[in-house]
């Protein structure tokens, strides 16, 4: 019976960190792609949440992000969040200065990531510390799309807005492909 | 290429009678995460979790929920259940937990859950903060109050990472 779901890479971050974690090579012999991420970053801001960023195909250029998300006493919703138009937001995770050893879940969904439409994302992103304080907590729900044909062969992730973060030891991403073929 | 299944099923119940609790015990250290799907038959509100009978204030929690007409958030630190699920009659709750049996980290789960026909829908994370391998789960209907009734189902499915 052939295999319906598989990984197909995976990566831990060394003691030295990481500045992202990048996917190439990908191949195009699945139907969906589905990346999942236990994460910790760098400081934000110093008692904040750090944010998870993707880009397909180290491109640049086309990305949009929608968003509902639980950060403060309130829920909130929203368009490409900290104004980036470069990258897909992914949610956030915690960061250096917030709960040891404690690290945010991503669920990040790519169907049909070979065809010739747009590419769209589906995310599923939480980040629990402990803490009582605005953004030292977060659920949200993403729905990411890059305006671009290409099939999709790199998948790269990113830790902060600026895309300068640091991913902390022990965060993990694997990659799986899933076929739609019986 | 990888050899063997990525995504195995480890476990699976059916209820033939109306239980208070429902607990995966003596779960394998082999896989990278865990995958818990259940379908409610009859009632509740939240579905409660424990890991490895840890009953101490160790959970902490965040929900974002809807009723169909109105989204609002949840959140509880230093609890001593988390939350795995909002539920009804005839919903489905799904969980994801990752890096279940390392002893490095604490324990992330991020999870959906949805009563379509009378209640809520949500998405949710647990925090369970001890960095022990995870050995048991146990499902609750709201933080030990409620009962699962009969026809209920609970799956836990192991995903490996290589």
């Amino acid at each position: 019976m052939a295999l319906t779901y598989e990984a197909i890479a995976t990566t831990t971050v060394g003691s030295g960190g990481a500045s992202s974690i990048d996917f190439q090579s990908i191949p195009s012999t699945y139907t969906n792609l589905s990346i999942l991420v236990s994460a910790r970053g760098s400081s934000y801001d110093g008692t904040s949440t750090n944010q998870l960023f993707l880009r397909f195909n180290n491109n640049s250029s086309s990305y949009s992000t929608r968003q509902i998300s639980a950060a403060t006493g309130s829920v909130g919703s929203g368009t490409n969040p900290y104004g980036v138009t470069s990258a897909i937001w992914c949610g956030e995770m915690p960061s250096v200065n917030q709960t040891a050893s404690t690290f945010g879940n991503t669920l990040i969904y790519i169907p049909n990531y070979t065809s010739s439409n747009n590419k769209s994302l589906s995310v599923d992103n939480v980040s629990e510390t402990n803490g009582t304080a605005d953004y030292t907590f977060s659920v949200a729900l993403t729905a990411g799309l890059w305006s671009n044909t290409s099939v999709i062969d790199r998948i790269t992730l990113y830790c902060k807005y600026t895309l300068d973060g640091t991913f902390q030891q022990y965060t993990t991403a694997t990659l799986y492909g899933i076929k739609n073929t019986v | 290429m990888p050899a063997g299944a990525t995504y195995d099923c480890i476990a699976t119940t059916t209820l033939t009678s109306n239980q208070s609790s429902v607990t995966f015990s003596s779960i394998s250290g082999s896989y990278t995460d865990l995958v818990y799907v259940i379908y409610n038959k009859t009632g509740g509100i939240n579905t409660a979790v424990r890991f490895n009978s840890d009953s101490g204030t160790n959970y902490s929690l965040t929900q974002l929920y809807g009723n169909g007409s109105a989204a609002a958030s949840l959140r509880s630190t230093n609890v001593t259940y988390g939350i795995a699920g909002v539920i009804g009659n005839d919903s489905t709750v799904v969980g994801h937990i990752m890096n279940y049996s390392n002893t490095t980290t604490n324990k992330t789960l991020i999870g959906r859950g949805g009563a379509a026909g009378d209640t809520y829908l949500d998405a949710f994370v647990t925090l369970w903060r001890s960095t022990s391998a995870i050995t048991s789960v146990t499902f609750y209907q709201g933080s030990d109050a409620g009962t699962w009734g009969s026809g209920s189902t609970f799956t836990l499915y192991g995903i490996k990472a290589a």
